[in-house]
């Protein structure tokens, strides 16, 4: 097991964005998570990455109880993110972007991570990009450094967070693949996205997350055929 | 065995032959390097043959270019917006104050010591407006200045609200005078000024490579990615409260050092004037503003256009000052990266090469579509 959340709450104001929530994941598996807007899955990242802290309930990850740890402190033990709005450090450049995950998030020297950066790059589809002012991206580029910048310190817990929105079904295709292949490199996911046949074409396993709440979680296929799901998603899944 | 050993192999490690390499120098910036060493030795030679005048504009210019450069290093690389680095100034020319006339120590001596009170006041000051966000921040460092002048106003033996001057015979033992001297066979007043004059070069060159070092440093990079955001920062395993807290305390340090310098020259001290918002912020602001922030090649023509204007328009009072604003606002309205912003996009060029390139090898192209 590399990641336990157990009963993880998270109130803002009367409102409860995560409520409850119990979560085990195995090493190397690929969970997919869906849910309305505001469902909570962005703040369960937040949770997880120790952006925000939780009400109650603990965090564990490779068996560490994490639940006080610094988001620096779980970048290091191994957890990268990608953000849903794109935060890139505008003022570097999409290579240096990398190399302070690289060089921060893992202890390297700059020497030792330029190969593993520069491959990042080509494999996201950024190499030509390498040299550009961060700021300078389009939304689509920004995603795809989301993606590039959270390898590059890496992460054995990958959390990915809504990255395929405004691609083209033939970037779709592409993202999949390499998704794929990163997790066949041992790398665990856990993605959230909207467009569900993406999703389902990688994770093996399916989380429903409603007003906060677990609503549904299994194998994709009959989670997505339940009663829970379909009346949460009227016509947006079909 | 390695820590890291039970981790999936990461992309790209394990290769024996490197494919990439990493490039910093570009033409203009060889250029520049080539041009600096014959520059500072003529500007170390220069009491030979400039007046007395000339050397005191340039100890002006060469104190706020360092101001200006510090400034832009917490504003324009970590996101610090501090409006109250007179608090630096002020406290680190009363500490030069102190320790000539109270402790009888030597002036030069007492610079590099009232650098490290500025930075000792930067701790517990770091502690609390870091705390503060955005424009809070902003006003935090304004009171922290206002507080200290306040109290430094209190010190009795230091000439209180009215301030003091420097007695003669202090400023005369400086260490270096009676070479300065016997060098140039000139009298005292003339010696203290040239002395002056090579500190605050010692200053300005010192800073530009403290700076240039920096950035071109890890903590360069977390610099940056602290200033740009910090969630994602510290996301990525930045440390972000030990590089703001060590950004923050390294500039007191220096912008004190300039402060002692300054009132050494100027021999006389108030509380108004070592901490004066407009002499050692706002003129500041409006040195990076009008160069550039974010870039080290600003403040360089910052501080001349600057000096410039001042030189021009100060004789308009506050007509001058008038005209600073309204020239800083328009330029944040139509060109808000500044004058070196406009010049390097418009030529691509860059004099500090701060900035690291990838070099993608040629055959990196193929391999690209091959991989798909
Ligand atoms: N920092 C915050 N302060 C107040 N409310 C928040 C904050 N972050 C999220 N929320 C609220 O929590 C709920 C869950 O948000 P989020 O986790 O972003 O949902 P999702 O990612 O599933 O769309 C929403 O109602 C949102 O408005
Ligand atoms: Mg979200």
């Amino acid at each position: 097991m590399i990641l336990k959340l157990d009963n993880l709450t998270r109130s803002f104001g009367s409102l409860k964005a995560v409520d409850g929530v119990h979560l085990e994941i195995a090493r190397g598996e690929a969970l997919g998570i869906i849910g309305p807007n505001g469902a909570g899955k962005s703040t369960l990242f937040n949770l997880v990455t120790g952006l925000l802290r939780p009400d109650t309930g603990s965090i564990w990850f490779d068996g560490r109880d994490i639940t006080h740890a610094s988001p620096r402190a779980r970048c290091i033990a191994g957890i990268g993110r990608s953000f849903q709005i794109p935060l890139p450090f505008e003022n570097l450049t999409v290579f240096e972007n990398l190399l302070v995950a690289a060089i921060h998030g893992r202890g390297r020297r700059e020497a030792q991570v330029i190969d593993a950066c520069g491959e990042i790059l080509e494999r996201t589809g950024l190499i030509a990009f390498a040299n550009r002012r961060a700021g300078a991206l389009n939304l689509l580029g920004r995603k795809r450094l989301e993606l590039a910048r959270a390898l590059a310190s890496a992460p054995r817990l990958l959390l990915l967070d809504e990255i395929a929105g405004g691609l083209t079904e033939a970037e779709c295709g592409e993202l999949v693949r390499l998704v794929q292949d990163i997790n066949k490199s041992g790398m665990t996911i856990i993605w959230v996205e909207h467009i569900v046949h993406v999703l389902v074409a990688v994770v093996s396993r399916l989380m429903v997350l409603n007003f906060g709440r677990k609503i549904i979680e299994g194998e994709p296929r009959p989670v997505m055929a339940s009663a829970e799901v379909r009346e949460i998603y009227m016509g947006i899944a079909a | 065995m390695r820590p890291e050993a039970n981790k999936p192999a990461a992309l790209g490690e394990g290769r024996h032959s490197p494919r990439f390499a990493v490039a910093t120098a570009t033409r203009a910036s060889i250029i520049a390097a080539l041009a600096v060493i014959p520059a500072v030795l003529i500007l170390i030679a220069l009491p030979a043959f400039a007046d007395r005048a000339l050397l005191q504009e340039l100890f002006y210019v060469f104190t706020m270019l360092t101001l200006a450069q510090l400034w832009n290093l917490l504003a324009g690389s970590a996101g610090l917006i501090s409006v109250g680095q007179q608090a630096f100034v002020g406290m680190g020319a009363y500490a030069l104050f102190a320790f000539t006339i109270i402790a009888g120590l030597d002036p030069v001596l007492s610079i590099v010591l009232a650098g490290i009170v500025a930075g000792a006041l930067a701790v517990p000051a770091a502690l609390i407006v870091f705390r503060l966000r955005g424009a809070y921040f902003a006003i935090g460092t304004w009171v922290v200045a206002e507080v200290c002048r306040l109290v430094l106003a209190q010190v009795k033996h230091l000439g209180g609200g009215t301030g003091t001057s420097l007695p003669p015979d202090i400023a005369g033992s400086m260490i270096g005078l009676d070479f300065v001297r016997h060098l140039f066979r000139v009298r005292g007043p003339a010696a203290r000024d040239i002395l002056s004059y090579w500190l605050a070069l010692v200053l300005v060159v010192g800073t530009f490579i403290l700076v240039y070092r920096l950035l071109r440093s890890r903590h360069g990079l977390a610099l940056s990615a602290v200033g740009d955001s910090e969630p994602a920062a510290e996301s990525t395993g930045v440390d972000v409260f030990r590089t703001k807290f060590l950004i923050y305390v390294v500039t007191a340090i220096v912008t004190g050092m300039v402060g002692a310098l300054l009132f050494l020259q100027k021999a006389r001290i108030s509380p108004d004037a070592a901490f004066s918002l407009i002499d050692w912020t706002a003129y500041v602001i409006f040195i990076v503003v009008i160069g550039g922030i974010g870039t080290m090649e600003g403040p360089i023509i910052g501080v001349v256009i600057f000096y410039l204007l001042q030189y021009y328009l100060a004789a308009l009072g506050s007509w001058y000052l008038i005209l600073l604003g309204a020239l800083a606002i328009l330029l944040m309205l139509f060109a808000p990266s500044g004058v070196w912003g406009v010049i390097s996009h418009y030529f691509d060029i860059s004099l500090f090469p701060v900035r690291r390139r990838l070099v993608v090898p040629e055959r990196a192209g193929l391999r690209k579509e091959s991989l798909r």
